[in-house]
This record gives structure tokens, C-alpha cells and sequence, in this order.
């Protein structure tokens, strides 16, 4: 049984509301780290091992500690609520049915990093949560835990809801940053970092809904204890968000020593795929991560078992492996089409690129053009080594990381499943009313058939 | 000059109280939640009137209205139906049969990806990823998602609409 640090109250009726949250130890750690030095709850924060649950899984300590702290120039922290990651959507539970968590890690990190004015960037289309989150906000200012001179510290902090309007490319922090600002969600060169330049030109630290979050139970249980939990530098526990093709997808809280295919056929999680069908493919970490077959996602190239962790995720880079990112965990089953849903997060890339730089601007809206010509049997042979060029001068070529996140599962989809690729170009018209089905590839599940 | 755009009342003390948000000078912060309330109020999208108006109130020029206007997705830049059907279509909610969603729409309404119906009711607008994966397929109408969506949930939402019976928010 995974232990529960972030959801542990979530069933409890009323438990987005502070009366029932603050009767169930709510606003506790806050209590406790108002009374420590801002140095003290670093340090635990430190201590904890915790990463950033955005996707790329930085230190948040290390982050915390690179804040400028400039004479008489104030400080933000600002949460990305952005979450846009195909596949990830655990930030909007926790905002949605525990509100308060959020902001309690907002008051105890805001304290830490001297920020009195903080903003939650919540992305435009979740239009029906910054009611949710200000109803919380007023509670929290009404039993004196936001406002003037908070617990009689001396510490004063607001926090306000800023909306978005639609853009993927806004979780990027710099983006976030410029969208805040009132402009388009251009990201910036860095350096200089957020940390030193950030928001106003104000040294600022963007961090996660979850990771924020997660700041509560540290200072809860204790830094130390939190590292306790999980494994190596894959410390305390991840919110991963399963959809796709399984019997129960949803938002599940785990402990990071559990392995994937617990995690995929366990009752206690996603509960195996339906219809009798065999798993053929994963995406375990959003869109952006690398797509990696059945074969290589339950064990890694060395025959060993993977485990839901950052490292064991990691395990094999790029050629045989893949990456925790933000946990949005997708399940692809025999009949699905690995070319189908790699033009689908083509199509996504090329309509959410910012479009500064040439290779992503340009690179995303050929890469689409291209796979959608595959896909309806249009595609000629040497497309598929086009696409691999395409995305190789993407890759590393671009002011911030969507360019990554664009060729990276191209790269992976024909890296894998080339024969895919190939039986469409060789296949006109067969592809388009057949599935390639499992033909090719290693019996994924040969202990666990269902 | 736009002498006929003006916010309601109401709107304009919600405007006020945004820019309390941001420091002295930064009131430029408050475009984007400012846009969300000039769309809703002004039939569903963003005039060139419109954005001069927003312009105005905030002390910005009307190109800094116009490229922020044009960048966001949620940003309507032509008239919209009175019903937005904005329909995921990334990867998590294909493998969930969104694509069947999306065809079913296309043929009930006889519209086009991005058209409106001639009655002018339904516009058909297909999205990116929502954050909704496990609950696939689905869409957004207004302020809401409408998730686990099927052929008959479809044609039930679409009939509430055409009887003024759905709640946008």
C-alpha cells in the first residue's frame, strides 16, 4: 500500500473547505514552520530530496536556494498551474478537491523565500477552479493564515489568481513569466534565471502545484522522514495521473519503489487493460517523454524489472528507456496506432510552438504535415528518414525546451515502432482499416497475460 | 474612439480590483484576465473596438492588446455560435475514441472544424489537451468540462443547448 502524503484526507467530505481541512491537522505545518527560521524550513525542504513534480524534476531546495535576495526588491513565488502536458492531470485535483493543501504550501514556501505577494498562474481552461481557489484564499485570509501579519509573525502575504488563455507553451516558466506580465508567452533566453530575474525583473522561483504541495507534509513529518519514503533520489511520493487504454484511469498517489507493472495491473492502481486486450505501449511521463513498447517499459534492456521512479524510468536514456517527466502516465493497447497518436502530439506541438525560434516554429508544422500523410497512406519511405532528421535538427536547436518536448516523441516512435511506419507506406490502403497490431513486436506480458 | 464599447458596472469594478493585484506600473499584468471578461461580455469574442476599448482602460497601446489577443487559444479573433463546443483531440483522448466524437459532431451539425452553424447556434472547435485524460473523451462548453462523453451524451448535450437548458457558467 503506497503511502499517502498528498491525498490522504482527499474522501473526506468537506475537505475543500478550511473548516473540516483545519479539523483534519490542516494549517499545522504552517503553524510549526512560521515558528522555525526561514533557514530551518530550507533546510528540511533541502533535506527532503524533493523535485520539481512540473516534469523536469530539479532539486527544489537547490532552487530555493539560488533566490536573490536584493536589498529592498521584493520577491515572488509564483506556482505553475499551467498544467498542459498531454496525459497529466493531477495538479487539477489537487486544486479541485484540496485547495487548501495548495495554499498552505504556498504560505510556508512564500515564508521561506520572503515572497509577500504571491500568484498562482492557473491555466485559462480550467475556467471553474480560480472560484474554487479564491473561495479558499478568503477562508484562509478570514482565519488570519493569509493577510497582515500572519500568526503574529510580522509576515505579510497575498496570494491572487492569475488566469492563462490557452497556451501550452506558458508552463514553461519563462513563458509563465511574460504571460504574467500581460504580453505573449515568448520564453526568454536564460540566463538570467528566474531566481535572480524573474517576474517584474524581480528575483522570483517558479515551482509546481504538486511540488508546492508537497512542501506541507515535509515540514509535517519532517524533511529526514520524507526522504525515507521511496528510493535513491526518487524521495517521498508522486502524484501520477494514468489514462489511455486501462480499466481504471484517475489520479493515483504512490510510493516510488513500487514497479510499473504493479502499477499498470494492480487492482490498487490502474487495474490492467480492458477487453482482453495486451499492452503495447507507454507514454509514462506526458507526451514529452519518450513512447517505449511493452517490452521495454515493464523491464529495462538488462532483463531487470522497472520501477516508477526517476532513475529506473531513466534507465537505458534514450535508446532503450524513458523518463519519470510529469507523471501523466499513458497506456496504449494492441489496437491502438503508434503513428495515429504520434501525429496527434505532432499536431499538438506545432499549434502550441510560440514560434520564435526557426527549428520549432518551422520543424513542429513539418513534422505534422508529414505524419498526417503516413497516417492516411500517403507517405512515401523516405518520409520516415525525413522525419528522423527533422527532429534530430530540432532537438538542442531552440530557446527553450518545447523543441525537446516536440522531437523527442517522433524520435521515440520511429526509434521503436518503425515497422509501423513502414507497413503504412508499404500498406495504402490496408493501414486504413487494419491495425498493425502486435505483429512485430516481443510478447510484452508473457508472466501476466490477462 | 470606441464610444459604444463600455463594461457593465459590475465588470469594470472587477477590472479595478484585478489591477489592485500588481505593483505600481504593472498594471499591464491585468490584459489577459481583463480579456476573459471583455470576451464574455461582448458575444463570445474579441472585436478590434473591443481590444482599443481594453487598451484605453489599461493605458497600453492597442497593439499590445492585438498580439496578446492573437497568441491565446481561448481568444476568439472571429464571431463565435452561442454554443463553443471545444472538443480534446490529443493523443490521451484519441486512444479513448475522441476522433468518433469529433466525426459524430462534424455530420449532426454539417459544419467544419472551426465553422458555425448557419442558425448560428454551434460553433465546433477542437482543442488540445484540457487536462481531463482519465476522463475521456470530453469537451469544454463555457466554463465547463462535459467528460466520459458518448455518441448519446453528445446528442443529449446538443439537445439541451437548442432548448437554452445547458448552464455555461
Amino acid at each position: 500500500m503506497s503511502k499517502k502524503l498528498l491525498l490522504k484526507n482527499a474522501h473526506i467530505e468537506g475537505i475543500r473547505y478550511f473548516e473540516t481541512y483545519r479539523k483534519n491537522g490542516g494549517y499545522e505545518a504552517a503553524e510549526k514552520a512560521l515558528k522555525m527560521t526561514t533557514d530551518e524550513v530550507l533546510e528540511e525542504v533541502k533535506t527532503s530530496g524533493l523535485r520539481g513534480r512540473g516534469g523536469a524534476g530539479f532539486p527544489t531546495g537547490m532552487k530555493w536556494s539560488f533566490l536573490a535576495k536584493p536589498e529592498g526588491v521584493p520577491r515572488h513565488l509564483v506556482v505553475n498551474a499551467d498544467e498542459s502536458e498531454p496525459g497529466t492531470f493531477k495538479d487539477r485535483y489537487l486544486m479541485e478537491f484540496l485547495p487548501h493543501l495548495l495554499i498552505e504550501g504556498m504560505l510556508i514556501s512564500s515564508y521561506t523565500l520572503g515572497s509577500n505577494v504571491s500568484y498562482i498562474y492557473i491555466r485559462g481552461e480550467y475556467s471553474w477552479i480560480p472560484d474554487i481557489l479564491e473561495e479558499a484564499i478568503e477562508e484562509a485570509k478570514a482565519a488570519g493564515f493569509l493577510g497582515k501579519n500572519i500568526l503574529g509573525t510580522g509576515f505579510d502575504c497575498e496570494i491572487y489568481v492569475q488566469r492563462g488563455a490557452g497556451a501550452y507553451i506558458c508552463g514553461e516558466e519563462t513563458a509563465l513569466l511574460e504571460s504574467l506580465e500581460g504580453k505573449r508567452g515568448n520564453p526568454r533566453l536564460k540566463p538570467p534565471f528566474p531566481a535572480i530575474k524573474g517576474l517584474w525583473e524581480r528575483p522570483t522561483v517558479v515551482n509546481n502545484v504538486e511540488t508546492i504541495a508537497a512542501v506541507v507534509p515535509i515540514i509535517d513529518i519532517t524533511g529526514a522522514e520524507y526522504a525515507k519514503i521511496g528510493v535513491g533520489r526518487s524521495t517521498g511520493t508522486k502524484l501520477i495521473s494514468a489514462c489511455g487504454n486501462i480499466n481504471k484511469p484517475g489520479v493515483y498517489e504512490i510510493d516510488m519503489t513500487i514497479t510499473v507493472e504493479e502499477f499498470i495491473y494492480s487492482d490498487e492502481y490502474c487495474g490492467g487493460i480492458p477487453n482482453g486486450k495486451k499492452l503495447k505501449a507507454c507514454i509514462p511521463g506526458g507526451s514529452s517523454v519518450p513512447i517505449v513498447p511493452a517490452n521495454l517499459l515493464l523491464k529495462t534492456i538488462n532483463g531487470e524489472p522497472r520501477y516508477m521512479n526517476y532513475e529506473s524510468l531513466a534507465d537505458g536514456g534514450f535508446a532503450t528507456g524513458t523518463m519519470m517527466g510529469s507523471g501523466g502516465f499513458i497506456v496504449l493497447d494492441e489496437d491502438q496506432c503508434v503513428v495515429n497518436h504520434t501525429m496527434t502530439l505532432a499536431r499538438f506541438y506545432n499549434h502550441e510552438s510560440c514560434g520564435q525560434c526557426t527549428p520549432c516554429r518551422e520543424g513542429t508544422g513539418w513534422m505534422y504535415k508529414i505524419l498526417k500523410k503516413i497516417e492516411k497512406g500517403e507517405g512515401k519511405m523516405a518520409d520516415i528518414d525525413l522525419l528522423w532528421d527533422i527532429q534530430r535538427k530540432i532537438e538542442g536547436n531552440t530557446i527553450c525546451p518545447l523543441g525537446d518536448a516536440a522531437a523527442w516523441p517522433v524520435a521515440a516512435a520511429i526509434r521503436h515502432f518503425r515497422d509501423e511506419f513502414e507497413w503504412h507506406v508499404n500498406n495504402p490502403e490496408l493501414s486504413q482499416t487494419q491495425n498493425y497490431g502486435l505483429a512485430n513486436y516481443a510478447d510484452p506480458i508473457p508472466a501476466v497475460a490477462k | 474612439m470606441s464610444e459604444t464599447i463600455a463594461f457593465k458596472p459590475e465588470s469594470l469594478a472587477q477590472v479595478h480590483k484585478i489591477m489592485a493585484r500588481y505593483p505600481e506600473g504593472r498594471q499591464k499584468s491585468a490584459l489577459i484576465p481583463v480579456l476573459h471578461i471583455a470576451q464574455k461580455e461582448f458575444d463570445g469574442w474579441l472585436a478590434v473596438p473591443v481590444m482599443d476599448y481594453v487598451a484605453e482602460l489599461l493605458s497600453i497601446t492597442p497593439i499590445e492588446v492585438y498580439e496578446v489577443a492573437t497568441f491565446y487559444t481561448m481568444f476568439n479573433m472571429k464571431p463565435v455560435g452561442k454554443y463553443v463546443l471545444e472538443v480534446c483531440r490529443t493523443g490521451p483522448c484519441m486512444l479513448n475514441g475522441s476522433d468518433n466524437i469529433l466525426d459524430h459532431i462534424r455530420t449532426k451539425l454539417n459544419i467544419k472544424d472551426g465553422e458555425t452553424t448557419a442558425d448560428g447556434l454551434f460553433t465546433l472547435k477542437p482543442g488540445e489537451c484540457l487536462g481531463a485524460c482519465g476522463y475521456a473523451p470530453m469537451m469544454q462548453l463555457g466554463k465547463f468540462y462535459h467528460e466520459h462523453l458518448t455518441i448519446e451524451k453528445v446528442d443529449e448535450i446538443i439537445d439541451l443547448c437548442r432548448q437554452g437548458a445547458i448552464d455555461l457558467g
